[in-house]
């Protein structure tokens, strides 16, 4: 089943190539249907998920290169499942949203399903091999993506993007050639690697190198400056799947490689990463609040809010690294919704810039509203899926960190602070002539952004929906990391 | 009903919902919807009650698993729950019916009702709640209705800035209420209320623990109840509509932190340090508010500074030990509060204007807002045998038990100024000659949907009092109480002290304002700078802004310029290095790569222009290139010898 | 029997007047006769070597067999692309064709 995951978006990124270049519409309707494909395939899993088994579900494991030890291994357990269930939301919720792209649409609808076939491959691999693949997958279609359908600076973005990225995987492929020469065992499985114990030297420089390559991802200050060039040049869409799912790659390879791999190297490099992570939560909020491109501010807040992320995963208890899973799921919802949003704005008013905007509640109110909604989930508002990730993270982290999580607990007042700031500045005020008699929210726009307004609610009301798929995988991870 | 009390909670977020979806097709008929959904929470209440003098209730239910720890959904109704939700239910019903008339032909009517109702439903959330966990979660709910209804005029920008200034000043609070509840937490294993009191009361904790948890408890209380020096969101909140301030911003939400304090009081008790704070901070700022108050000129001003130096009272009486006095005076605070505000309100409605200069003489133009106004006045000055005289008493009778004199002295010159600055209110407003005569020829009585609730409140302010007096033999103390209740001794001394103050207060209002004894004029220039310092409130504000807002401002500027050229700048920097080495790296800086690219491409153009001239296009000048290159390579073969 | 040398002497000189031919005649039809010469200087040289080294194995007759296949099909592709050049040019003059210039 996880295989049709994967192949079913590759098949419907060819079959969009069959279809002749002219039919826009042709090749937007296969787009969408071979995007809904795997989201109802997950809707089914989900209902298959058995929420009280340890380890892998769905396996599927067929030799590749057997000489190497290079599998064909597909699982997935608590930690990715939720990924997954994200990525086929998100990705095809891009695609519903991309419908507006206007030129060379066959070979945009034909990245993005390929996207798509990445990001599922990086959270369902189960084999260094397979995961490596996937990963250096992600990068080819997001390269073009940025750099043909992106804004003006776009060539820039997607060079720095691609060369970050790519530098980050380099050093990671060596991390992973390391574990597999130094543990001898001729295997690139991932669970038997993890099972294998490492010296603490070896670990320690192991991790470093893997670090790297998810750190860029993630992104940790401060390798984090390719992430406000490629959001604010991609296209709307883009930036919804980058902010929604590829910077939850990174921290789902610290929770599934280094972490279970690497358990004393994790524990060791603890307290660094949680200042990482510290400085990301303070450092994004400040910086998005001196922002006046309203997509930059975006762009800002995911960083601070991965930091969140990162502060759990270094705790390391299961409340913690709860709290920093669920936080990856809750902000993919957010901030891919608040992406979307601003796109919306600015296929209105043709400009992100705070200072020319304003009076959207009055001109656009619909998109006003669903933006303040989407602000204030996102600056952790109780009843909404937020609030659930940074309270588990604060409470997690609080036993191992106090001085952090208070420091921490002000960039809640800082994210509230920009936030709020922008609200006023974007939405309230008196309505301004050139806005006035804006189309407000299409049906087709609002049926990208109201699956995510769902499922923050729900998720806020009843964390339990995903908790109960994650915990078995976490209290697992945390009794080999051992806690702290 | 008291088993299922939590659907008195749920019934307005149902009301809520459907005005939400329908407000287009039910237009102002949302009122209704709001007023019908606060009318059977209000019964209900009542029921809950009346089971509650029987006795207490407690249910929790599993809500989430999070790694080993559970998080627990649960309800209680205790008495000071039932109390809760009777003067929540009652004040947002009369509010209700009071907007009905005041918001007519508002723009955003619908949005105002679904605001109140939300409101509603996340404060009875709260004082229903038995864990942390979920008093956050209905406290930043009310936080978020406050925003909403303070900027509800948000083409305003003194409305939107006020919204925004609310909820950053309360979030700073509520960031102590979030590190108390984790803290907490990580010592008990319990975010109930009672598993913690008790856990407390055993022993098991470190004393200062529960001392600082107890003060980041507190803090959220500050903040959300407008004590100093988080005080100044308050005042600014009156930008949003008058009956939305009165419920919110006067009767209930900000009284929830001294509801906080006393529902975690098994924590305060546990440590006087912290309970010492508490009522410092509330006297000073029961003082501090109440010397502003005195020379404010908007009517919506002076009560918001009363409000915050009322909740200041509160906050004393639960500092000095007496639970029950706090929640005594919460609770006629809330009547007789949220009956001068929607007094305030009707005055607004007949005059257009907030400005007490511009009033006067009123009193014969709007006589029933007239006589509810005085009764509320009168509670609030603390004149017997209003309710507000009984439960100030109370207070003062704690304040001069405590070991603090000091408490006692700041409470009895609260109650002097609160006197005087409420008489000056009534006499600027409803006495004298009119001022504006263009406005006061226009005021008229406001419609019965808006007297109707002040004369019910009127009654509610008047007679309020009654249970926590002698007469009725301390029946409050005695229902709501903190363990066995150890209230003290009454005092005829304090009785005494705190009626003379107010007669004092209200004599010398009289004075200034009635008669003139005194030139209002002449007291000012020869007491300016002290005028000045009041009229600017203490330049509090001035001095937040000065430090904290630009502060912040300056460093997120900071942090965006290093981000944008230090960080970056470095970023390009490493690639600029890294060029030099190789080419891939030397992508990364814009100019840098724009060189490098030209430079390369100027070189393969500069060898492409010298190798074109090999190409002639002449077939046979190839055919001997080739060949000669074949000789070559073969007179090479043979000198190498390979 | 003539020994090996006289034929690889023939060989040669058949190869360098193809190579003249081909490099400084204009005519395309000449070149293309002078590659002929050339191919079959080839086919001189390795029916030459096939029969004075390996006598028993025909290997170097079937090479040169091959070459004289290809070298038809060189012929006629080569005579096509004259015939066009000639039409386009209005003469088979090799000089005159310049479309490779860079």
């Amino acid at each position: 089943m996880l295989s049709s995951l994967i192949f079913i978006p590759l098949l419907g990124s060819l079959a969009i190539l069959l279809v002749p270049r002219e039919q826009d519409r042709t090749v937007k309707w296969v787009g969408t249907i071979f995007g809904l494909i795997p989201l109802l395939i997950v809707a089914y899993l989900w209902g298959q998920y058995s929420y009280s088994a340890q380890g892998m579900q769905f396996v599927e494991h067929y030799d590749w290169i057997p000489s190497l030890g290079i599998s064909y291994y597909l699982g997935t357990d608590g930690l990715s499942f939720p990924m997954v269930i994200l990525t086929a939301l998100i990705s095809f919720l891009a695609i519903l949203a991309s419908w507006n792209i206007k030129n060379r649409v066959k070979d945009y609808f034909f990245l993005m399903l390929l996207l798509e076939t990445g990001m599922m491959g990086v959270f369902v691999a189960l084999d260094y091999v397979l995961f490596y693949v996937f990963w250096e997958l992600v990068l080819v279609p997001m390269y073009f993506l940025i750099g043909i359908w992106g804004g003006p600076r776009r060539e820039y973005a997607a060079i720095k993007f691609f060369l970050y990225t790519l530098i980050g995987s380099v050093i990671m492929l060596v991390g992973i050639l390391a574990l597999y020469f130094n543990a001898g065992l001729n295997t690139f499985d991932m669970l038997a690697l993890a099972k294998h114990k490492f010296a603490p030297a070896f670990q320690f420089w192991v991790f470093l190198a893997l670090f790297f390559g998810f750190a860029v991802k993630v992104p940790v200050f401060p390798f984090h400056t390719w992430l406000p060039d490629a959001h604010v040049e991609a296209p709307t869409a883009v930036s919804a799947i980058l902010a929604g799912v590829l910077l939850k790659m990174g921290t789902y390879g610290f929770l599934r490689v280094s972490h279970p791999t690497l358990p004393e190297a994790a524990k060791a490099l603890a307290v660094p990463i949680a200042i990482l992570g510290l400085i990301n939560i303070i450092y994004g909020a400040l910086a998005a609040m001196a922002q006046k491109d309203l997509k930059k501010l975006v762009a800002y807040s995911s960083i601070s809010h991965m930091g969140f992320t990162l502060l759990g995963l270094a705790a390391m208890t299961p409340v913690a690294i709860q709290g920093a899973a669920f936080q990856m799921f809750s902000h993919g919802l957010i901030s891919a919704m608040l992406f979307l949003l601003v796109g919306m704005i600015y296929d209105r008013a043709h400009t992100r810039e705070i200072a020319k905007l304003g009076g959207l509640f009055n001109t656009i109110p619909t998109i006003a509203v669903i933006l303040a909604f989407a602000s204030f989930a996102s600056l952790g508002l109780p009843g909404l899926s937020g609030f659930v990730a940074e309270f588990l993270v604060f409470l997690g982290s609080f036993g191992a960190y106090r001085t952090f999580v208070i420091i921490a607990t002000s960039g809640v007042v800082f994210t509230a602070g920009y936030y709020l700031w922008m609200i006023q500045r974007v939405l309230m005020g008196e309505a301004k002539k050139e806005y006035l008699g804006l189309p407000d929210i299409t049906a087709r726009e609002l049926g990208t952004v109201v699956p995510l307004m769902i499922f923050t609610t729900l998720l806020g009301l009843f964390p339990s929906l995903l908790m109960d798929i994650m915990n078995p995988a976490i209290l697992g991870l945390v009794a080999k990391v051992g806690g702290m | 009903m008291i088993e299922q009390a939590w659907i008195i909670a749920i019934i307005p977020i149902v009301a809520w919902l459907i005005i939400f979806l329908f407000a287009k097709a039910l237009k102002e008929k949302v009122a209704y919807v709001g007023i019908l959904a606060m009318g059977i929470s209000l019964l209900l209440s009542v029921l809950t009650f009346s089971e509650a003098l029987g006795g207490t209730v407690e249910k929790s239910f599993p809500w989430a698993v999070v790694g080993d720890i559970k998080i627990p959904v649960g309800f209680q109704v205790d008495p000071l729950t039932a109390v809760m939700l009777l003067v929540i239910t009652i004040v947002s019903l009369m509010v209700q019916i009071y907007s009905v008339g005041y918001m007519h032909g508002d723009v955003r009517y619908a949005k105002y009702y679904a605001i109140v109702s939300l409101f509603s439903a996340a404060m009875l959330g709260l004082v229903l709640a038995n864990n942390f966990f979920w008093l956050v979660l209905s406290w930043e709910i009310m936080g978020l209705s406050s925003y909403l209804l303070i900027s509800h005029w948000y083409e305003k920008p003194e409305a939107a800035a006020a919204g925004m200034k609310a909820f950053i000043t309360t979030r700073i609070g509520d960031i102590g209420l979030l590190l108390g509840t984790i803290m907490l937490f990580v010592y008990t294993h319990s975010f109930e209320f009672n598993v913690i009191a008790e856990k407390i009361h055993a022993g098991e904790i470190n004393q200062g623990i529960v001392t600082v948890a107890a003060l980041l408890v507190f803090a959220g209380g500050v903040g959300k109840s407008a004590q100093f020096p988080l005080h100044v969101w308050l005042p600014d909140a009156m930008a949003g509509p008058t009956p939305g301030s009165a419920l919110i911003h006067a009767a209930t939400m900000v009284a929830a932190g001294v509801y906080l304090v006393a529902r975690a009081y098994g924590i305060f008790v546990a440590t006087p340090y912290a309970l010492f704070w508490v009522a410092l901070i509330g006297g000073f700022t029961a003082l501090f508010a109440a010397t502003i108050a005195t020379v404010m000129t908007d009517i919506k001003k002076v009560l918001a500074y009363s409000t915050v130096s009322q909740l200041g009272y509160m906050m004393l009486g639960l500092g000095a030990g007496s639970y029950t006095a706090g929640i005594f005076h919460l609770m006629t605070h809330a009547f007789f509060k949220s009956l001068l505000f929607l007094g305030s309100g009707s005055v607004i409605h007949a005059v257009h204007s907030q400005e007490m200069h511009e009033m006067g003489g009123l009193r014969k133009k709007l006589p029933i807002t007239y006589w509810t106004f005085l009764i509320g006045t009168a509670a609030l000055a603390g004149i017997p045998p209003f309710s507000g005289f009984w439960s100030k008493d109370e207070i003062l009778l704690a304040a001069y038990r405590s070991p603090y004199p000091v408490l006692f002295w700041m409470g009895v010159a609260t109650a002097g100024l609160t006197a005087y600055y409420m008489t000056r209110a009534v006499i600027l407003t409803f006495f004298g000659q009119p001022r504006d005569h263009h406005k006061y020829e226009h005021a008229h009585e406001s419609p019965p949907v808006m007297t109707v609730p002040l004369v019910i409140l009127a009654t509610l302010a008047a007679v309020s009092g009654l249970p926590g007096s002698p007469f009725l033999h301390n029946a409050f103390g005695e229902f709501v109480k903190f363990g066995h209740g150890h209230e003290a001794e009454p005092s005829s001394f304090v009785m005494i002290i705190a009626i003379s103050a107010a007669l004092l207060g209200v004599l010398a209002g009289v004075a200034i304002y009635g008669y003139k004894v005194i030139s209002r004029e002449k007291a000012i220039r020869s007491w300016r700078p002290l005028y000045l310092v009041l009229k600017n409130k203490y330049y509090v504000d001035e001095f937040y802004m000065a430090i904290f807002v630009r502060g912040t401002v300056l460093l997120a500027e900071i942090v965006g310029f290093f981000d944008r050229y230090i960080i970056d700048g470095l970023v390009n920097l490493v690639g600029w290095l890294g060029m030099q080495l190789s080419f891939l790296s030397g992508l990364f800086d814009k100019y840098v790569i724009d060189g490098m690219v030209n430079g390369v491409a100027a070189i393969t153009m500069a060898l492409g222009n010298s190798a074109r001239r090999l190409q002639t296009g002449f077939v046979q000048s190839y055919a001997i290139t080739l060949f000669a290159g074949v000789v070559i390579g073969l007179i090479l073969i043979q000198l190498i010898g390979g | 029997m003539i020994p090996l040398f006289y034929v690889l002497v023939v060989s040669t000189l058949l190869f360098a007047l193809g190579v003249y031919g081909a490099l400084l005649s204009t005519n395309a039809i000449r070149i293309l006769m002078s590659i002929e010469m050339i191919l079959n200087a080839v086919n001189l040289n390795l029916v030459g070597f096939g029969r004075y080294i390996t006598p028993s194995d025909p290997r170097g007759q079937i090479f040169a067999i091959f070459v004289m296949t290809v070298a038809a099909a060189e012929a006629a592709v080569g005579l096509a692309i004259i015939l066009v050049i000639a039409r386009r040019y209005g003469a088979a003059a090799i000089d005159r064709v310049r479309m490779l210039k860079g």
